[in-house]
């Protein structure tokens, strides 16, 4: 039988240095068997939702509000969607993908048997989610331009922004890797979370049309800050400089903090 | 005894207050093959995962090849190929898609991985089933793929927590078979089970292990000689009238009165079976067997092995 060469620090040098980047081909590996479902759902959502609402509610919007900030409804609610597209597909990732390697199909389990360390775990399904999320946004953006949804060419970099609005959802990855199975959690997360969130961080209509004591459910949802940061780049700005800053900041820390809580409760979990 | 692979000192692990691993101390040469016998929930598994580095220890000194596992972890688990009890085959890809992956994260390159992962197919006699999926091969398939993968490494130290639980008889001797080649190619075994008849089968030497604690460590045949007659005999009642029986057969042997049989230990059975008789004595059943491992539990525990 082959011989492996004998040189134990060398390959779990090679571990150590591309462990995390193993797991994503790993993941890239497992995808590929549901590749028509992601690409059905990449496609499909974006032109279902555009066409809803460029069509049809921006039809009735114009007609009867007129333009917001200057631009079409379709325009307005475009960058909401595009982040909002990101969002799904990490929180996606981040309850089932996460429960999945742990529990269902214990590939997470396995990894750690081997050289790799929960660090490089986490790493390498962030790497993968971060690709979704790139694959999803552009495809959206794509879509988009089809669609007229962009004035102007900065508008590119909603996908940047998408893709650090799906990354502030991380801490729900934290909160998957620390259950033991989901015994409903997901669906509420879903439904009483993240969904109603979309309907209070200013994505169908600008938060300033909440009443003041319903605006701070805005001002928390990495949604919104999502959202807001990508109008700016599609067409804006529409804001002061000092509150993009802002998004940026309140976007990154919670992915920094969501990761790192995400390392922690995963090493908790497979350190038994 | 050659610079010990493995080597555990007063080794625990404890959950809270309960210690799942109580104070542990054994070594384990290169080349052997080294057998944990204990029923279920006696820290074998535990202590099993601590010797993978992947499980932090309470307490006590471990090395594995030399190294501390809480400060070597991932230098240490490149070095060993993990069977664990349950097999987390990825399910999502193919019989051989699940070695390349699994090869890649030892840090391999590609085609070193995939020449290898066609020589353990072959080994694993699971070559005509590269391209199946893992949910369609039976239960001592997927086994067989498990052991596989352990081996993508070419590891120095093969850990096997229970190898065969849940196996038909005919799946169990091909898995040993395989098993029993690794051995006499000279890799280093060390394996988890409650079969005392795999126990026999594979291991070198043994620990018997009860409540996270080693209550005796020998080889299979020296284990019996030392905590067990060369002969038992077994006799059946009935299950209302063994605990009676129990009682007039005083002084043929030493006695085990378990709900189902009395078992009687000596050195000659038959002779033992007249000695029965002779008191008047007629049992439903009787047998005359040698003694096994499952006879050294029941004597150092007071309890069957599979329960």
């Amino acid at each position: 039988m082959t011989q492996v060469m004998r040189d134990p620090l060398g390959s779990s040098d090679r571990s150590r240095r591309f462990g995390a980047w193993y797991v994503t081909e790993h993941k890239l590996m497992q995808a590929r068997s549901y590749t028509p479902t992601l690409v059905a759902t990449a496609i499909g959502t974006p032109v279902l939702y555009l066409f809803a609402f460029g069509v049809g509610l921006g039809t009735l919007i114009t007609a009867n509000v007129g333009p917001v900030f200057g631009v079409t409804y379709l325009q307005f609610v475009a960058p909401a969607l595009l982040a909002s597209a990101a969002v799904l597909v990490g929180t996606e990732e981040y309850t089932f993908g996460i429960l999945l390697g742990l529990k269902w199909n214990a590939t997470y389990v396995g990894m750690n048997a081997a050289p790799i360390t929960p660090r490089q775990i986490v790493k390498g399904i962030m790497i993968f989610i971060g690709i979704r999320m790139l694959a999803t946004t552009t495809i959206y953006y794509l879509i988009m331009l089809v669609f007229g949804a962009v004035p102007s060419p900065w508008g590119v970099l909603m996908i940047v922004a998408g893709i650090l609005t799906g990354f502030a959802f991380s801490p729900i990855a934290a909160f998957a890797a620390s259950l033991e199975d989901d015994r409903g959690e997901f669906a509420i997360l879903q439904r009483l979370v993240v969904l109603p969130l979309t309907l209070f961080s200013g994505t169908v209509f600008p938060l300033s049309q909440l009443p003041i004591y319903l605006q701070w459910i805005g001002w928390l949802s990495p949604l919104w800050h999502g959202s807001e940061l990508g109008r700016q780049f599609a067409y804006g700005p529409t804001e002061p400089i000092w509150l993009t800053i802002v998004h940026v900041v309140y976007l990154l820390g919670l992915a920094i903090v969501g990761w790192q809580l995400f390392v922690r409760n995963i090493t908790r979990r497979l350190n038994k | 005894m050659a610079t010990p692979v493995i080597s555990a000192s007063s080794l625990t692990k404890k959950y809270k207050d309960v210690a799942a691993v109580d104070g542990i101390t054994f070594e384990v040469a290169p080349g052997e093959s080294f057998g944990l016998l204990g029923p279920n929930g006696a820290g074998k598994s535990t202590a099993m995962r601590m010797i993978g580095a992947v499980s932090t220890r309470t307490s006590g000194d471990l090395t594995i090849l030399g190294l501390d596992p809480n400060e070597h972890g991932p230098a240490i688990r490149s070095l060993l190929g993990v069977v664990p009890q349950a097999d987390n085959l990825d399910t999502d890809l193919r019989v051989r898609d699940n070695l390349l992956v699994y090869g890649r994260y030892f840090g391999l390159p590609r085609a070193q991985v995939a020449k290898r992962a066609d020589e353990l197919l072959e080994f694993a006699q699971l070559s005509d089933r590269a391209k199946s999926k893992v949910n369609d091969l039976s239960g001592g398939m997927k086994r067989r793929l498990t052991i596989a993968r352990a081996l993508i490494n070419d590891p120095r130290i093969l850990l096997l927590d229970e190898p065969t639980t849940g196996l038909d008889p005919q799946a169990r001797h091909i898995l040993w078979d395989r098993l029993f080649r690794l051995k006499e190619q000279g890799t280093t075994l060390v394996l988890t089970t409650h079969y005392m008849d795999e126990a026999e089968q594979l291991s070198d030497r043994i620990v018997v292990v009860d409540k996270g604690r080693i209550m005796a460590e020998g080889t299979p045949a020296g284990l019996i000689r030392e905590h067990s007659t060369r002969e038992v005999l077994e006799v059946r009642f009935g299950s209302d009238r063994n605990e009676g029986a129990a009682a007039a057969l005083a002084g043929i042997g030493r006695l085990e009165v378990l709900p189902d049989r009395i078992l009687v230990y000596t050195d000659d059975g038959e002779q033992a079976l007249r000695a029965v008789m002779d008191r008047g004595l007629e049992p439903v059943t009787s047998l005359v067997r040698r003694s096994s491992l499952e006879d050294v539990f029941l004597r150092l525990t007071g309890r069957s092995l599979v329960e």
